[in-house]
């Protein structure tokens, strides 16, 4: 067996786009080289993060989720209002839209519907909900949550460590634990899942439901740091997340996912944006850069593909 | 299973049922006095999304992972570009549209190269693009507001024998189109290419041709519903294109098109951009908030997708 395996290498150019572009930071303003610094780079890659890790949940069973950004938002919402003025029935909430996820894999696998139709009609939904809570941005995070995000632990600041505690679970949940297995075989060869003896069924709606759990943490985190929210507070996330998994060596059909790619490319999203306000480039062609960055990292793939497809796993 | 069978062969039908259906809704609630001047808007709202949404249709046809996500941005810039060059002045107007046409086919150039040579997936390909095309309309123009050419102003808002221009042209797109997709040959090259591409690469048919052709006319179809747009809400504004993300690709799920690509539907886009339209004016007419507009729009696209949805796993 050779240490390189294609799973490993695919994790190569992931890595290595990040640790260019953190010494690019770091060369251009070395102030960042700090606790604080690298905590205000990381800070908004969290909740990136988490969503990033729910797509990819979607994305494991052959699904797409075009839902993502105003789901978030709109848990956001309610954790600015309801979890913060009524626990519990904000808890009852939450738990009640994890509840509507595990229903859509259900829907969807039953009905043989596309996911992207009906994930971009429940973006509506959860749009119209999201106006409806909070017709104004408002609300106030709850104390715990806030504490959570802005508490300052010895030597590595908060931000990495919820990087690698997210990059670490969701890596157990989908490459280690019997679920992860059967939920990527599900993504692979649907049939040769069932003849094996598995419910198809249960396990896309298990891999809904738990997408719907990192979401749900995604929209806490996100709040725990603006300390309010407002209707369109995540939308940008469904294409961050999709962009995420991707450049974190992800593909769309056939349950190949890297969970701790995805925490990588969520990271690597989120300090490209700031790598572009430190070279000053003009605020007009910010977007456009980030489109730039992210159309280089993943041409080095191809580099990438060219030599496992030499090595043919 | 003779009714069944029927459904299978129209999968159109239920976004013409639904979009009739809402229209009936609506003027039931005016008492009828406003069923002419509903289907008027319908129709010229409808033609924008028609137009996209025939780009896109092709497009998401080529097979799965097939999307074209730079559809808004080809929108803002062709028509903030084409606006500026023509400066109000009706005699470059044909200027305009020539430099719109160019936009369209550059960005469906570059699209194509990046999905090709890179081998980037189409969604991010098309995503990554549409960052750079967006700040380029920001840069060229900082979001100022120049008026169209009086003359394209006059035919993007006026009616002909009672039915909006838009329609027209909309139809007109359409036609080709459907001529194109059932009687000629690009059609049927399209729909193999998104039944199976290895198939079709073996029984000859120029795989990266028509894919690179499909992208083509998916830019150029987003630039021309750009210029329109631009031109009959009186300027390019940059966020123009925005609803038209999500839109055309409802528009053309709705209309029975397969998202797994490979079946293409053409008649179905248009009962879908009705359909789509007439559920938002419906939702005004009874005086629903911004929340519950959005709310029940995706609840009743969600039906109608449930609804139409052709084959329930045994």
């Amino acid at each position: 067996m050779n240490w390189l395996s294609a799973d490993r290498l695919r994790l190569v150019v992931p890595a290595l786009s990040l640790a260019v572009l953190l010494a690019a930071v770091f060369w251009i303003q070395p102030r960042a080289m700090s606790y604080t610094g690298l905590n205000l780079l990381f800070n908004l890659a969290v909740p990136i993060a988490l969503a990033t890790i729910a797509q990819m949940l979607i994305m494991t069973v052959n699904d797409l989720d075009l839902s993502m950004g105003t789901f978030v938002s709109f848990t956001a919402c309610v954790t600015a209002t309801f979890l913060q003025s009524n626990p519990l029935l904000g808890v009852l909430i939450l738990a009640g839209c994890v509840g509507v996820y595990a229903v859509l894999g259900v829907v969807i696998y039953l009905r043989n519907l596309p996911s992207i139709v009906v994930t971009l009609g429940m973006s509506f939904v959860w749009g119209g909900l999201a106006v409806l809570l909070l017709p104004a941005p408002g609300g106030v995070a709850p104390d715990w949550i806030r504490a959570v995000m802005v508490s300052k632990p010895p030597f590595v600041p908060m931000a990495i460590i919820a990087s690698v505690l997210i990059a670490a679970v969701a890596h157990w949940i989908v490459i280690r634990s019997a679920f992860g297995v059967v939920i990527r075989g599900v993504g692979g060869n649907e049939r040769s899942v069932t003849r094996a003896g598995w419910s198809v069924l249960r396990a896309r709606a298990s891999a809904y439901a738990l997408a719907g759990v990192f979401a749900v943490l995604a929209g806490m985190c996100l709040v725990g740091l603006t300390t309010s929210a407002d209707a369109n507070i995540a939308l940008r996330y469904t294409l961050l997340s999709i962009a995420g998994v991707i450049l974190g060596g992800g593909e769309f059909v056939g349950g190949r996912v890297s969970p701790i790619g995805a925490v990588i490319g969520a990271l690597t999203l989120t300090l490209a944006a700031s790598f572009l306000s430190f070279l000053k480039i003009s605020p007009d062609w910010q977007i456009g850069a980030q489109g730039a960055i992210l159309i280089v990292v993943l041409a080095l793939r191809l580099v990438l593909n060219r030599h496992e497809g030499r090595t043919a796993r | 299973m003779s009714v069944v069978r029927a459904l299978y062969a129209k999968p159109w039908i239920w976004s013409f049922v639904a979009a009739i259906g809402v229209w009936l809704v609506t003027i039931a609630f005016t008492g009828g006095s406003s069923a002419g001047g509903l289907a008027q808007a319908a129709l010229t709202f409808a033609a924008f999304s028609i137009i996209v949404g025939i780009g896109q249709m092709f497009v998401i046809t080529l097979g799965p992972g097939n999307v074209d996500l730079s559809i808004p941005a080809t929108m803002t810039l062709a028509g903030t570009v084409a606006l500026k060059i023509m400066d109000t002045n009706d005699s470059l107007i044909l200027v305009g549209i020539l430099v719109a046409l160019a936009i369209g086919l550059a960005i469906g150039v570059i699209n194509y190269g990046l999905i090709k040579l890179l081998r980037i997936p189409p969604i991010i390909a098309t995503l990554s693009s549409s960052f750079i095309i967006q700040s380029a309309a920001i840069s060229y123009n900082r979001g100022i507001r120049i008026k169209p050419p009086a003359a394209l102003a006059e035919f993007t808002t006026a009616t002909t024998l009672g039915i909006p221009n838009l329609a027209y042209f909309a139809l007109l797109v359409s036609a080709v189109a459907w001529v194109a997709l059932e009687k000629g040959i690009y059609g049927r090259w399209v729909s193999a290419v998104g039944q199976n591409m290895r198939a079709a690469r073996m029984a000859g048919v120029p795989v990266d041709g028509v894919r690179a052709g499909t992208y083509l006319v998916c830019a150029v179809l987003a630039s021309l519903a750009g210029l329109l747009l631009s031109c009959f809400s009186g300027g390019a504004a940059l966020n123009m294109g925005a609803e038209y993300l999500l839109t055309s690709i409802a528009v053309v799920v709705i209309g029975g098109t397969a998202v797994a690509g490979g079946f293409a539907n053409i008649p179905g886009i248009w009962g879908a951009s009705l359909f789509l339209f007439l559920v938002v004016s419906m939702l005004n007419t009874y005086g629903a908030s911004a929340g519950i507009r959005l709310l029940l729009t995706g609840v009743i696209i969600i039906a109608v997708i449930i609804a139409a949805s052709r084959s329930p796993r045994a």
